[in-house]
């Protein structure tokens, strides 16, 4: 097959570099809202019928929601083997809690109304509100991480060595970054309860969201500046070759360089930053005034502001190495072949365009408020 | 047992891997019956259809919840316990899983809340749309998933790249249309129709023993029968089509399944059932059947299929030449571009023993380093435990053919003796229930346990292919997944049952048009036409 070779194996890269950002930013928006909507659950919501309402809010959509995080470590594992390989296994424990609350979340989901009693359904209120808040914590303390650079080396074979422990990860900036993420979806949930219930609900979450907004903004700004002056950046020594085979070791690394140097040689990708900044603080003003549509649209601007704003201040740097540069993952050395990048190029081609058409249509025979009335006369059908 | 990592990583994975199975094929076969329903109300218009659709869907959601949510375990485990397997394999293994979400896991999932939730939002064509694109999504996923794992057993379209340290793929083709994948593709989903068929039947007679919702039974058996019975027979047709596929592709595995300890003239006989015994290399008060074995094996009477001693004598030249391999790849890894054309000339000849020269990295850092019996322990190594996949075969092959007797019976008894369903018939079917998931364990226990000592068969040794990690971490983890799944267990059965005893909603009426009909249908028929006068109970 050649068919492989009509795009250059480092624009390929790129690109997969790109669908990254896509699949994350996807992860964020969809799943987002409801992780959101999860951790908001036990403080908007104060009656047995106002959660059921919450919950319907999102009862039939957090399942394909939660596809994105299933593909995004699906296409790590096909685009970014390394990448899959090094992290994971790196942040073992951390990747444990996220999974058990994730597992428990659809479950707390579909069999939290099948019961009567109410010690059942608190106990699944918890469920969802630990399954919101913490995997959108530790998702915020990884990314907290990847920028400072983790503690792994490869051997020669490119066994990947993990010298880090689990509280290593808790450091400040990480906590930080752990906690813009929490306000940013809380901000984000706040955004989709706005557009999808009414009266106290809705006005519950539109005072936390916006609260939650200005959390968000000051701890971007505070990381931002952290970032710039009080930690040190990856650079690439010498010119590497970008169409080469994927093994970290053949480049050298650079510790010390700040990132803001990515800022010097381009920059236009302050706009990341900015998109950010305007997206979140818009947000917090349509949840202010009481704006639905609009506000959510705002919201998911600035998550895909603060996302971008982390992948293009570290390209092409995806896992930075704190012990060992030299192992440092770059878009140029850890990458599948040529012919995997390409195959997997197609389907997404593919699938990508139908995923968003259908999930479109999906929302829009959803589209509408959840009323207590909704919930009180589908007592059986809804959760 | 000595606990290090390679053990503990192989348990958690083998414990979550199997609860994870719990719910998939219930899924998988549940779905197809849901919409098979769906569709008969849609044509119809009889509203018990619609209600059966309900009631079976209910079910299906209690179970798809926790299919779902033990899947995200599946996707993000290679990389956390398997971290060296994952940059060995990603660049082939990683892509099937990838098509998986985007797929099927995303139809899948998008619509099955609409499903739910979309009764009253869609016309009556549409929902029944949704409904088939939530089994379509969920077959279509069973598809990748198995590529993926049918990759692991026979692994083509991939060669060893020395500069990178990794195998990755050649041709996507022969990846997707291995014949391991698609063999075990169609086994798979059978399996799963036939799980749903069979708890279709048993909760279905429970009912009818019970002398309650004897409408919604009734008809739920005759279409839980009919569809049992086709996927009953093809479930063993097509697993003998993936023992087939293993006699070239796996031979250690089948030899081990069949307790084959020498090479026996063509065709060889088959063992029924012995005590297998690994030391002394042969099955106890074994019965034979003559010829079975090859003629199930090779489909000829000439094809000679090799015996365990045999194929360890060749595991033993594969290691040597593995040596060779490795030796070359040293240089070549240190010389780079530079190498010289005679080293890559030897390294591209034996670098499909390279595998095999890993298995000696248990007992010496080096490979090269090995002696004569260290290199005869490894190629005893490959052969993996013959007694628990000589066993576990055997009775998963029963259970199969116990299917295919249940479902013929009961589809005559529905087709063609008005369903007038003995007693004791309608306990079997209860106690039945449990059967296809025993059987569905076992059939993953053979295909996982049987490729061992490799994760993908020939190229990497399990015991490399596990993550730096320590035993206390691992032991944390095994301990939290199964608190948390045993948790999850007890809940999900209790929900189940519960809504099982609970029953539909409410039950429905046939329509008057139908019951005139069915009426005039008995008096012409004698009263031998389906649904007769006198009900079981």
């Amino acid at each position: 097959m050649i068919l492989h070779e009509l795009i250059e194996f480092d624009t390929l890269r790129v690109i997969w570099w790109l669908l990254l950002g896509v699949l994350l930013i996807g992860f964020a928006l969809t799943d987002g809202f409801d992780l959101g909507v999860g951790a908001l659950l036990p403080f908007v919501a104060k009656t047995d019928t106002e959660r059921r309402v919450v919950i319907n809010t999102v009862g039939p959509v957090w399942e394909g929601n939660q596809v994105w995080f299933i593909l995004g470590g699906g296409a790590i594992f096909a685009a970014w083997p390394s990448l899959y390989a090094v992290s994971f296994s790196g942040f073992y424990l951390a990747m444990f809690v996220v999974l058990a609350a994730l597992i428990l979340r659809p479950v707390a989901f579909t069999y939290r109304s099948k019961r009567e009693d109410t010690t059942w359904r608190t106990a699944w209120d918890w469920a969802l509100f630990v399954g919101g808040a913490v995997p959108a914590l530790i998702f915020g303390v990884a990314v907290g991480n990847v920028l400072q650079g983790v503690p792994f080396r490869l051997t020669d074979d490119l066994w990947a060595m993990y010298e880090g422990g689990f509280f290593g990860l808790l450091n400040p900036f990480a906590l930080l970054a752990g906690a813009v993420s929490v306000a940013m979806l809380l901000q984000h949930g706040a955004a989709w309860l706005t557009l999808k219930t009414e009266g106290p609900v809705s006005q519950r979450a539109r005072t936390y969201g916006s609260v939650a907004g200005i959390v968000a903004m000051a701890g971007y700004a505070l990381a931002g500046v952290w970032l710039l002056f009080g930690i040190d950046g990856y650079t690439l020594v010498d010119d590497v070759v970008r169409n080469g085979p994927s093994n970290p070791l053949h480049s050298e690394v650079a510790k010390g360089v700040s990132w803001g140097a990515s800022y010097t040689a381009r920059p236009w990708i302050a706009i990341a930053p900015l998109l950010g900044f305007v997206g979140m603080a818009m947000a917090m003003r349509g949840l202010r005034a009481g704006r639905e549509v609009s506000t959510l649209l705002w919201s998911k601007l600035g998550i895909f502001g603060v996302i971008s704003s982390v992948g293009l201040t570290m390209f092409p740097f995806i896992l930075p190495s704190t012990i060992d540069p030299r192992s440092s993952l770059t878009v140029w050395d850890s990458s599948s072949s040529h012919l995997t990048l390409f195959v997997m190029l197609v389907v997404t081609v593919i699938f990508v365009p139908l995923i968003l058409l259908y999930t479109a249509w999906v929302y829009k025979v959803l589209w509408g408020k959840v009323t207590e009335d909704d919930v009180t006369s589908n007592s059986e059908s809804l959760y | 047992m000595e606990l290090d990592i390679v053990e503990l990583s192989r348990l958690q994975f083998a414990m979550t891997a199997m609860y994870h199975f719990l719910f998939v094929p219930l899924t998988l076969g549940l779905s197809v019956l849901v919409a098979i329903m769906e569709t008969v109300y849609v044509m119809t218009n009889r509203p018990i259809w619609r209600q059966m659709t309900k009631f079976w869907g209910s079910l299906f959601g209690i179970n798809f919840v926790l299919g779902v949510a033990t899947g995200i375990t599946m996707e993000f485990q290679f990389g956390m316990n398997w971290s060296y397997y994952s940059h060995y394999m990603g660049d082939i293994f990683g892509a099937p899983l990838a098509i998986e979400g985007l797929m099927a896991f995303f139809l899948e999932a998008t619509f099955v809340g609409l499903f739910f939730f979309g009764w009253d939002k869609l016309s009556k064509r549409a929902h029944l749309t949704v409904t088939w694109l939530v089994a379509l999504g969920s077959n279509l996923s069973a598809l990748w998933i198995l590529i993926a794992n049918g990759w692991m057993q026979n692994p083509v379209g991939a060669e060893f790249n020395p500069m990178t340290m990794r195998m990755e793929m050649t041709s996507f083709f022969e990846v997707m249309f291995n014949e391991v994948a698609q063999a075990k593709f169609v086994h798979t989903v059978s399996a799963g129709y036939v799980t749903a068929a069979v708890f279709v039947l048993g909760v279905s007679a429970w009912y009818l023993l019970k002398g309650r919702h004897t409408e919604l039974a009734r008809r739920s058996i005759s279409v839980a029968a009919s569809f049992g019975l086709a996927s009953a027979v093809s479930v063993v047709v097509l697993g003998d089509e993936s023992g087939y596929s293993a006699t070239h592709s796996q031979k250690m595995k089948l030899a081990a399944i069949e307790a084959m300890w020498h090479t026996q003239p063509a065709p060889a006989s088959f063992t029924l059932v012995g005590f297998p015994n690994r030391e002394a290399r042969e099955t106890h008060y074994a019965i034979h059947v003559p010829w079975a074995m090859g003629l199930i094996g090779t489909r000829s009477l000439t094809t000679e299929i090799p015996g365990i001693a045999e194929l360890v004598e060749n595991a033993e030249a594969r290691i040597r030449s593995g040596i060779i391999a490795y030796d070359a790849l040293t240089q070549i890894r240190e010389l780079r571009d530079d190498a010289p054309a005679d080293v890559v000339a030897t390294f591209e000849e034996h670098s499909g023993d390279l595998g095999f020269a890993f298995l000696l990295r248990r007992y010496v850092d080096d490979p090269r380093d090995a002696t004569d019996k260290q290199i005869a322990i490894a190629s005893n190594d490959t052969v993996p435990q013959v007694w628990p996949l000589f066993w576990a075969f055997r009775f998963m092959v029963a259970l199969g053919f116990g299917f295919i007797a249940t479902m013929t019976y009961f589809f005559f008894m529905a087709s063609f003796r008005g369903m007038r369903f003995p007693r004791p018939a309608l306990r079997l079917a209860v106690i039945m229930i449990p059967a296809p998931w025993i059987a569905a364990e076992l059939g993953w226990f053979v295909a996982e346990f049987g490729r061992q000592p490799w994760t993908v068969d020939g190229v990497l040794p399990t015991a490399m292919s596990v993550s730096h990690l320590s035993v206390s971490d691992l032991l944390l983890t095994l301990a939290g997944f199964v608190t948390l799944y045993t948790v999850l267990f007890v809940i999900e059965m209790g929900l189940m049952l519960k809504y099982i005893r609970k029953g539909p909603y409410m039950d429905v009426a046939e329509t008057d048009v139908w019951t005139e009909r069915h009426t005039h249908r008995l008096r012409t028929h004698d009263g031998k036409g389906p649904f007769a006068e006198t009900p079981a109970e």
